[in-house]
């Protein structure tokens, strides 16, 4: 019996974003965009609200005019553990991952009902309003990642925690026979944010740097009164550099 | 309802205004039983050239702004409506609650008012049913409609397959989509029940290919004592089965929002709440199609009295009173409930950009039934209760559209707060689909018996007082 029941080696995969450091610089977006193969929408598309995001920095204004000071927050898919956007969705398009313990979009079997999209409390979800693929210029489509799925219209489609990576770093590890190293799987917002304000590791290692900021007296997380229990951690800011 | 099904007998010796009432309902001028069965026949086969007119153009007007544009739809993609991060459900749906919420009363005024032995309900049961099936054809286009990719549709039913992959039964979607499909096979059947007879009559008096399709649709009806023992035991069956059925549909689809985590959407009452509201834009409707059936079809004025559409009127106050009552407790709730994001919500509804919606929403739904549906001589007026109706069924189209796109725009998260404003392909595929129900209503009522001849006749004979020599002999209605 016992040697039946395959220890639990998963790594439960989470983000801590510090808010003291983040500048609102947009480095994150960029770097997504470019990861994962995220259309341009074009500019009138994109005014109009259907631009296409996985995260985006969410910017606030604080006081009076003129006396105003601008507030950032990035904000991307939450990872859910209890995800609302789940439940929702006729076919099982919208799924938990039992393996990275993630929220996982599967664009093929998404029929766009856009249902997860209007029950995700953090408007982290995208939709496929046209194909946007086909607009891409003959060499300028080159800047495709091969990794991640190019997404067709139609179909819903958001942050995965940069899967590919978190993949690409399991295997390298298990062809060396050792276990992920904190830090080894790095996500592209991470990887970009110049502040270092995007920490990203295993959340059930606690000796992970992921863990230890996770564990900072700042921390919270979004819309916690949902009980939607989000696998991004931000870190309270001071409001110095409007994090 | 139940008041006007008085044994006739109470009021034989004095004549009085309930008395009247229910003679106009049950139409006791009666006529030979041939003569009505050629009124009926009359009425389908008199065309006018307004009527093909009306038919051509109709024609025209489903193949552009409905199936032209859902053609275009599909072939460029969602994105020409006007929905946009984060009204993610617009028009679309709202004209799909819409729909679902018409087609509720043709079960509504059939069903529930056989089963309590209405009587007024006689004449117009068919015209009601149609209008469900009609209208249920109108709004189960719409889930299809507002897919992304509307090729694979079938994935949200239940089907063997290869890779053993099931719909999300935790979804209310799927609910959604098994409670349609459920109520659109069994009102057909709840239709096709009663008309049975009326289509054997119609075969007998029939030639060529109309008797061709009457022969075929009344499975050899020959009216013995048995045939209608049966017919009898499976309309009643029906009538009783199909209200649960009626009940479900219009709660699971206000589930589709309850279950759903946006604020000012997962409130406990939503399922009676979206019920009365069908029930009052589905009455509403019923009138509307009475009024206009008794203006342009031949010899309904016969069949169709001012007494009906006035018992009808009544029915509608009734609910737009339970709908105001409904609202009221919704919103107080909500309001009560102290979130956030539902009070900045409310305000929102009452003083954003969209308000004037909300505002003829409360008008069309209460004020304007409340200050004319109290009158007898308005409810009796048919061109009153037209406008009075088609206000009530714009107002309920407000109140969804209240309830999904200026809901969804004034979330948990300001900096995605956005409005919503459909662009002409969503508005002509819901005008679309608007003429589909009216084309669809036109040719029935060319070529199904708008009238249940039989069930008139046996109103008229239940309630009639038979003389046999000197002895008054007890009617039917009494004996029940």
């Amino acid at each position: 019996m016992a040697e039946q029941i395959k220890e639990q080696v998963n790594e439960r995969w989470g983000m801590v974003i510090d808010m003291n450091l983040c500048t609102g610089c947009n480095a994150c977006v960029t770097a997504c965009a470019m990861e994962n193969n995220i259309p341009w929408v074009g500019e009138d598309d994109a005014g109009y609200g259907r631009g296409i995001y996985w995260m985006r920095i969410q910017r606030y204004w604080e006081g009076e005019y003129p006396e105003t000071t601008p507030s950032y927050q990035p904000v991307m898919c939450q990872q859910c553990g209890h995800a609302p956007c789940e439940p929702v969705c006729p076919v099982f398009a919208t799924v938990h991952s039992e393996e990275e313990q993630i929220n996982l979009q599967v664009y093929n079997r998404c029929i766009g009902t856009r249902y997860c999209a209007n029950n995700c409390p953090y408007f982290a979800r995208s939709f496929n309003w046209f194909d946007y693929s086909y607009q891409i210029p003959e060499p300028l489509n080159y800047y495709l990642n091969p990794n991640v799925t190019v997404r067709r219209r139609g179909v819903m489609e958001k942050c995965t925690f940069c899967v590919q990576r978190i993949h690409a770093g399991q295997e390298q590890a298990k062809a060396q026979g050792r276990a992920v190293r904190d830090g080894e799987v790095v996500p592209a917002c991470a990887q970009a944010c110049p502040a270092d304000a995007i920490i990203f590791g295993d959340l059930s290692d606690p000796n992970s740097r992921v863990s230890q900021a996770a564990r900072s007296q700042r921390s919270y997380t979004l819309l916690e009164a949902l009980g939607t229990e989000p696998k991004v951690i931000y870190l309270k800011g001071e409001g110095t550099y409007g994090g | 309802m139940a008041a006007e099904v008085k044994p006739i007998a109470n009021t034989l010796h004095t004549p009085s205004e309930e008395h009247e009432e229910l003679r106009e309902q049950l139409m006791f001028d009666p006529r030979p039983r041939e003569e009505l069965n050629r009124m009926v026949l009359d009425s389908m086969t008199h065309t006018t050239p307004r009527y093909w007119t009306a038919v051509g153009v109709l024609t025209v007007l489903v193949l552009t702004l409905l199936l032209g544009m859902w053609g275009y739809l599909i072939f460029t993609g969602i994105g020409i409506s006007g929905e946009r991060r984060p009204n993610y459900w617009g028009i679309f749906i709202v004209t799909f609650v819409f729909w679902i919420g018409i087609s509720h009363a043709g079960t509504f005024v059939s069903a529930i008012l056989r089963v309590f032995k209405a009587e007024f309900r006689r004449p117009f049961t068919r015209a009601a049913e149609l209008m469900t099936t009609f209208g249920l054809a109108a709004g189960a286009l719409w889930p299809l409609i507002h897919l992304g990719r509307v090729w694979v549709f079938y994935w949200m039913i239940p089907y063997p397959n290869a890779r053993w992959l099931w719909p999300n039964f935790r979804s209310p979607l799927v609910w959604d989509l098994l409670a349609i499909t459920t109520y659109l096979l069994s009102s057909t059947i709840y239709l096709f029940l009663p008309l049975l007879p009326d289509l054997a009559m119609a075969r007998d008096r029939t030639t060529g290919w109309r008797h061709a399709i009457y022969r075929a649709l009344a499975l050899g009806w020959r009216g013995t004592e048995a045939e209608w023992a049966r017919l009898r035991k499976a309309i009643s069956i029906f009538a009783f089965a199909i209200i649960p059925v009626m009940f479900s549909v219009h709660t699971i689809v206000s589930w589709d929002f309850a279950m759903g985590m946006v604020g000012g959407w997962n409130s406990t009452i939503f399922g009676p709440y979206f019920i009365i509201g069908a029930i009052l834009s589905g009455v509403s409707a019923v009138i509307t199609i009475l009024v206009v059936l008794r203006a342009t079809l031949k010899n309904m004025t016969y069949f169709i009295r001012p007494e009906h559409i006035d018992a009808l009127g009544k029915l509608v106050l009734v609910f737009s009173m339970a709908w105001a009552y409904f609202f009221f407790n919704d919103y107080l709730v909500q309001w009560y409930g102290g979130h956030d994001v539902v009070r900045a919500l409310l305000s929102f509804h009452a003083s954003g950009p969209d308000a004037w919606i909300w505002y003829c929403m409360l008008l069309f739904n209460i004020v304007i039934p409340w200050l004319t549906l109290w009158n007898k001589k308005l409810r009796r007026t048919p061109w009153v209760m037209l406008v009075v109706t088609l206000l009530i069924n714009v107002g309920m189209y407000f109140e969804r559209y209240t309830i999904i796109p200026l809901t969804l725009g004034h979330q948990r998260m300001p900096f995605d707060w956005g409005e919503y404003s459909p662009r002409f392909p969503e508005i002509s595929l819901a005008l679309g689909s608007l003429c589909l129900f009216m084309l669809l209503y036109l040719l029935a009522s060319r070529l199904i018996p708008m009238v249940p001849v039989w069930e008139v006749r046996e109103g008229q004979e239940a309630h009639l007082v038979r003389k046999v020599g000197k002895t008054v002999v007890p009617t039917v209605s009494e004996l029940d």
